[in-house]
């Protein structure tokens, strides 16, 4: 526990008080059966709970004493601004929690410096004509930016990313509950976490929806995030085959449409189109009620973000054979570049977070 | 914009769940229908806002409610809890239509808890709205708009004007200013008067003062008073309510469900003279959890105290304001001004007369005590482990019992005695003619929604003609 606690803090903890003696939400999520199990919430406590919300805004439709009311119970907001508070605190090294303030700027400040990075690279390591002209046959990116300068800046910018995020993973689960962090994790919890992991369980309100929009149900929001994770992750292996391909098999990119990597990235660069506009879209005509307003930069920054490059990824491959490929390459590989480094600061970390959450309650209903 | 100018079949007085039930099926059945909520549309719903759940009789486990509940088990339950001021033929018809009451809601978009989470050991007889009565209001008025029906918010009815018991056009405040309605039937839902202070205070004098109302501020019982000073036959016993002990701190009014305090089997409760007044172990919580708000009603300055310590802490559900604590009795005592040398008696006093026996916290047991005036039958066990817990409580009202007389259409009878052309009445403004004292968890909201599809229904035969 820290010494002073936040005023989100402080005011999650009058609105779990008021929460525990109701218990209407019970049905919704994960949140509120563990909310039962305690009755007084510590710091570490109340920033797990607010960890394991998946901010599907059923408890704040649903509540009865909901502002106007003098209560102003507002679970998916308050739990929201703990959460960005908890990705600051853990965050490695300590001092850079500060890059959550205004993240939407950083983030945006990240992503144009290291495109232009990248373009002022080429352009002074290639002859700049390059750049513009056609590249056909094996090897035709590699003559853009030098292989040696794409693996080297993918692997120190995404090797420092999970390094800082396992840091700040560490730092969170001792955190959040210094007795139970030092239990052994077992199997069965483990599981279960991946499973609620992998099918979104909790922004399911119990099978007919969240409130993704206003008080009626849908499934948008959980299908949008689907279709990110699920692009994202395809992405991911695409590049993964890719190296796969070169190291083992000799074989240099570019490759053929129809072959694994390309098909992995294609697919994967459309859902995450889908994923990330389509969540834009919700973010913009939600109710506002349940919305911590001061965090939606930093949301919009990473969905943008993350739209760029799979959308700049699609025309790569619609234009590779061009004189524009040059150019798309290294916007492409900057916006990459960008993600990478400020991943560790970012909206990306819930990810880390909320699965550590999704895990300790699973370890806690094991008991 | 409105249109007051129109002639609408059916008007509905009151947005809660009697009200929507009865529009919902007015409209369903072809009626033009208006609706007119006297709340704002956030606080829309009236009591029905804070509620959880509805009884319903099944004859076999359905995905929402465990094992079966009859006819004559649900009678019974009603006959026990009423003392026999029940009318048997009304009640019966609602208990028996009360099957199809959650299919009916679901049907409106409510969504019900899975039977396997219910609380209180209620999953038998109660299904349980997910998300509570909020959820389900939010679901009725979904419905309500998908189906064309015109809603108006912040819209006091103030008079019916009634002629040979034939509503002929209704007096409203609309947003402040003054407008008619005019519709070929009227349904009235509007609940109960047990936010109205001054009439409370006909029956109760100054200790209606210290009433909290647990629902809705709108409930003024306008449309009540109203309809019985224009010749509609009363019903119900003016001084009865519903009340349970509740939170001394809480809000004077719409604190809703999570006010209740339900520690008193746990503790032992006195009253501001430091005297115990009941026994506080008679039965098990959620059948004696309607008593205690009449019984603390009737105390000086209508609070009473529930002691208790650490052992019990986790017998009962926690609180919103935390209780008191103290490492002694009479600390306990000073922090809630009472006398420290009386509590301490008391408390030595009922320590002494605990007898030994084997405490289970979910049924009666045999932990009782022996030789007081007032015993503790169950649950007895001795207060002498601290910290000690002080909980201060107050009455908390839900709902009154004088109503307007209906028969089984949902027709509202006139004092002549005959039913009235096209006046219908669903929910708690007559559910006095039901629960004539008592009441049974779930039953207000099977009370409304039973009453309101029928209302709607023979409403919706009186508009379309
Ligand atoms: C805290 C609490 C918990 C409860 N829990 C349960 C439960 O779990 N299960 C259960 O069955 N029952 C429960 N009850 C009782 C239940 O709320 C009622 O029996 C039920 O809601 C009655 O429905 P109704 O539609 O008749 O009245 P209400 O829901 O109170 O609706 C009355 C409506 O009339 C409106 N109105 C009043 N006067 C006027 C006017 N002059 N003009 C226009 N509109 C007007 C009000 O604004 C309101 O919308 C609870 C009550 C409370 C207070
Ligand atoms: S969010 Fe509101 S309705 Fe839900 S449990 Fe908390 S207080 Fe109750
Ligand atoms: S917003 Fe959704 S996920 Fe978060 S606590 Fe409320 S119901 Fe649970």
């Amino acid at each position: 526990m820290t010494g002073t606690e936040s005023e989100a803090t402080i005011e999650a903890r009058r609105q779990m008080e008021i929460c525990n003696a109701c218990r209407y939400c019970e049905g919704y999520c994960a949140v509120f059966p563990a909310m039962t199990l305690r009755r007084e919430f510590t710091t570490g406590d109340l920033t797990h709970l607010a960890n394991l919300c998946h901010s599907c805004k059923g408890c704040y439709h649903a509540c009865q004493y909901a502002p106007p009311h003098p209560f102003g119970i507002n679970v998916p907001e308050t739990f929201a601004t703990i959460r960005a508070e908890s990705y600051a605190e853990y965050a490695w090294p300590q001092g850079m929690g500060r890059a959550f303030e205004r993240n939407g700027t950083l983030v945006s400040l990240a992503a144009f410096l290291s495109v232009t990075l990248v373009l002022l690279l080429t352009m002074a390591l290639q002859d700049p004509a390059i750049l513009y002209t056609a590249q056909t046959g094996t090897g035709a990116f590699f003559r853009v930016i030098p292989y040696w300068l794409m693996v080297g800046m993918a692997s120190l910018s995404f090797g420092y990313a999970l390094f800082a995020m396992g840091m700040g993973a560490v730092r969170y689960w001792r955190g959040t509950a210094p007795g139970a962090g030092q239990k052994p994790i077992t199997a069965g919890p483990v599981a279960e976490a991946a499973v609620d992991i992998l099918t979104l369980r909790n922004l399911g309100g119990g099978g007919h929806g969240c409130n993704d929009l206003d008080d009626s149900f849908a499934q948008a929001r959980r299908h949008l995030h689907h279709a990110m994770f699920y692009g994202f992750m395809m992405c991911f292996a695409a590049t993964s085959v890719g190296a796969f391909y070169h190291h083992f098999m000799g074989w240099k990119s570019p490759h053929a449409f129809l072959s694994l990597p390309v098909q992995l990235g294609t697919w994967g660069g459309v859902l995450l189109c889908i994923g990330t506009a389509g969540l834009l879209w919700v973010k913009t005509v939600t109710d506002p009620g349940p919305v911590a307003k001061r965090l939606l930069g930093g949301e919009y920054a990473m969905l943008a973000l993350l739209f760029l490059i799979s959308s700049t990824g699609l025309l790569l491959l619609a234009i590779r054979h061009t004189g524009a490929m040059g150019v798309m390459l290294a916007i492409h590989l900057g916006l990459v570049l960008a993600f990478f480094l400020v991943m560790p600061y970012s909206k990306m970390v819930h990810g880390v977070y909320r699965g550590l959450a999704l895990l300790r309650n699973a370890q806690e209903k094991h008991k | 914009m409105v249109e007051f100018t129109r002639l609408w079949d059916v008007l509905v007085v009151g947005g809660g769940n009697a009200a929507l039930s009865a529009a919902i099926t007015a409209a369903r059945a072809g009626a033009s229908v208006i609706v007119a909520e006297h709340a704002p549309k956030a606080m829309r719903g009236g009591n029905s806002r804070h509620t959880r759940n509805l009884r319903a009789l099944h004859p076999k486990p359905t995905d929402v409610l465990t094992e079966s509940y009859l006819e004559e088990e649900y009678w019974d339950d009603l006959l026990r809890v009423t003392g026999g001021r029940t009318d048997e033929a009304l009640a019966r018809m609602c208990i028996r239509a009360s099957e199809h009451a959650p299919g009916f809601l679901r049907d409106c978009g409510v969504v019900f808890q899975p039977s396997l989470s219910g609380t209180l050991s209620l999953s038998r007889t109660n299904a349980f709205f997910l998300g509570g009565g909020k959820a389900l209001v939010n679901a009725l008025y979904r419905t309500a708009e998908k189906l064309g029906i015109t809603i108006l918010y912040d819209t006091e009815v103030q008079h019916i004007a009634i002629e040979e018991g034939f509503a002929r056009e209704a007096i409203v405040s609309w947003r402040g200013f003054p407008q008619r309605i005019r519709a070929k039937a009227v349904i009235a839902s509007a609940g109960g008067f047990q936010a109205n202070r001054e009439w409370l205070r006909e029956y109760w004098g100054d200790a209606a003062d210290n009433f909290q109302i647990r629902g809705t501020p709108y409930a003024q019982g306008r449309v009540l008073r109203d309809m019985l000073a224009s010749g509609v036959q009363e019903v119900g016993d003016p001084t009865q309510f519903h009340a349970v002990a509740n939170d001394a701190r809480a809000p004077m009014a719409d604190g809703g469900l999570a006010m209740r305090l339900d520690c008193v089997p746990f503790s032992i409760v006195v009253n501001k003279d430091v005297e115990r007044f009941y026994d506080e172990g008679e039965d098990v919580w959620p059948k004696r959890y309607a008593i205690w708000g009449r019984l603390i009603a009737q105390q000086r300055d209508q609070r009473a105290f529930a002691i208790t310590d650490s052992q019990a802490l986790h017998n009962y559900l926690p609180s919103v304001f935390p209780p008191m604590k103290a490492d002694s009795i009479a600390q306990l005592a000073v922090m809630l001004d009472l006398d420290p040398a009386k509590l301490e008696r008391v408390v030595a006093e009922y320590n002494a007369a605990v007898q030994p026996g084997t405490f289970h916290g979910n049924k009666l047991d045999d932990c009782r005590t022996e030789g007081l005036a007032i015993p503790k039958s169950h649950w007895a066990r001795r207060i002498d482990t601290p910290p000690f817990y002080g909980h201060p409580l107050a009455p908390g009202i839900t709902f009154t019992f004088l109503g307007v007389k209906v028969n089984d259409r949902a027709r509202v009878m006139m004092a002549d005695g005959k039913p009235s052309g096209n006046i219908f009445a669903s929910g708690e403004i007559m559910a006095g003619n039901i629960l004539g004292q008592g009441y049974l968890a779930g039953f207000g909201m099977t009370i409304g929604t039973v009453f309101g599809r029928i209302a709607g229904e023979e409403a919706a035969k009186i508009g379309r003609n």
